[in-house]
């Protein structure tokens, strides 16, 4: 049997929860976030927020769920279009350019991002 | 090209969800620029301020807002509810209702 290498967790159901999994965690953050920016911030308030051990666990958390959830989803949508039903002979090859090109925006998504949370 | 309602709500899905990955680079820079000293803080206030900034800050927040109605009515079709052909239509008409609202609302905010 032969099992795709490209998808996140070599079954769909893993990938089904983990999208489901992390889409709760980052409704959770953006609705937390937009509950501290509705009230207001000045840069005092906003850096000691950051500066505490469970926010930045939270970020971290809040951005591997995103960078998770951006893998599956967009292996959803490469996989439907970037096809050789859909572009011809080269429609494997620009796929696995694309996702390439994902999992390089993915791994600077994540250092960064941790460079942002941990280094100020 | 005509599809049912369902369909545009499934595809604008996808499209918002590739469009939130590539936003993601200004939501960082941003909030890199919001922790790096009361100086950049400053700056980024000043930025967000220019109208150009402005519409890309609600064009996030309009991504945002649709790709999460559209998420929690999967969440909630995952539960059973609304799985019916009816019941899709109408969950598809929710969704861009709720959307449109909320995203009138952070347009007033932000302006």
């Amino acid at each position: 049997m032969v099992t795709s290498v490209t998808n996140l967790g070599r079954s769909g159901l893993f990938d089904w929860v983990v999208q489901r999994v992390s889409a709760l965690v980052l409704l959770a953050y953006f609705a937390y976030i937009g509950c501290v920016l509705l009230g207001g911030v000045d840069y005092t308030g906003w850096r000691e927020l950051y500066a505490q051990t469970w926010m930045r666990v939270f970020s971290l958390g809040a951005l591997l769920s995103l960078v998770l959830h951006a893998w599956v989803g967009i292996w959803s949508v490469l996989t439907d279009y970037l096809t050789e039903r859909m572009m011809g002979t080269t429609g494997t090859v620009l796929r696995l350019l694309a996702q390439l090109l994902c999992g390089i925006v993915i791994f600077v998504y994540t250092v960064w991002g941790i460079q942002i949370l941990w280094g100020y | 090209m005509r599809l049912p309602i369902t369909a545009w709500v499934s595809i604008s899905h996808r499209a918002s969800g590739v469009f939130l990955f590539v936003a993601t680079a200004v939501l960082l820079w941003a909030l890199d620029a919001s922790l790096r000293s009361p100086e950049s803080f400053a700056a980024l206030r000043e930025c967000l301020d220019t109208l150009w900034m402005k519409l890309v800050i609600w064009a996030v927040l309009a991504g945002l807002i649709y790709h999460t109605a559209a998420g929690v009515r999967h969440l909630i079709m995952d539960c059973g509810i609304g799985e019916s052909m009816p019941g899709g239509v109408l969950g598809a008409r929710l969704v861009i209702a709720v959307s449109v609202l909320l995203t009138v609302l952070a347009g007033v905010w932000i302006w």
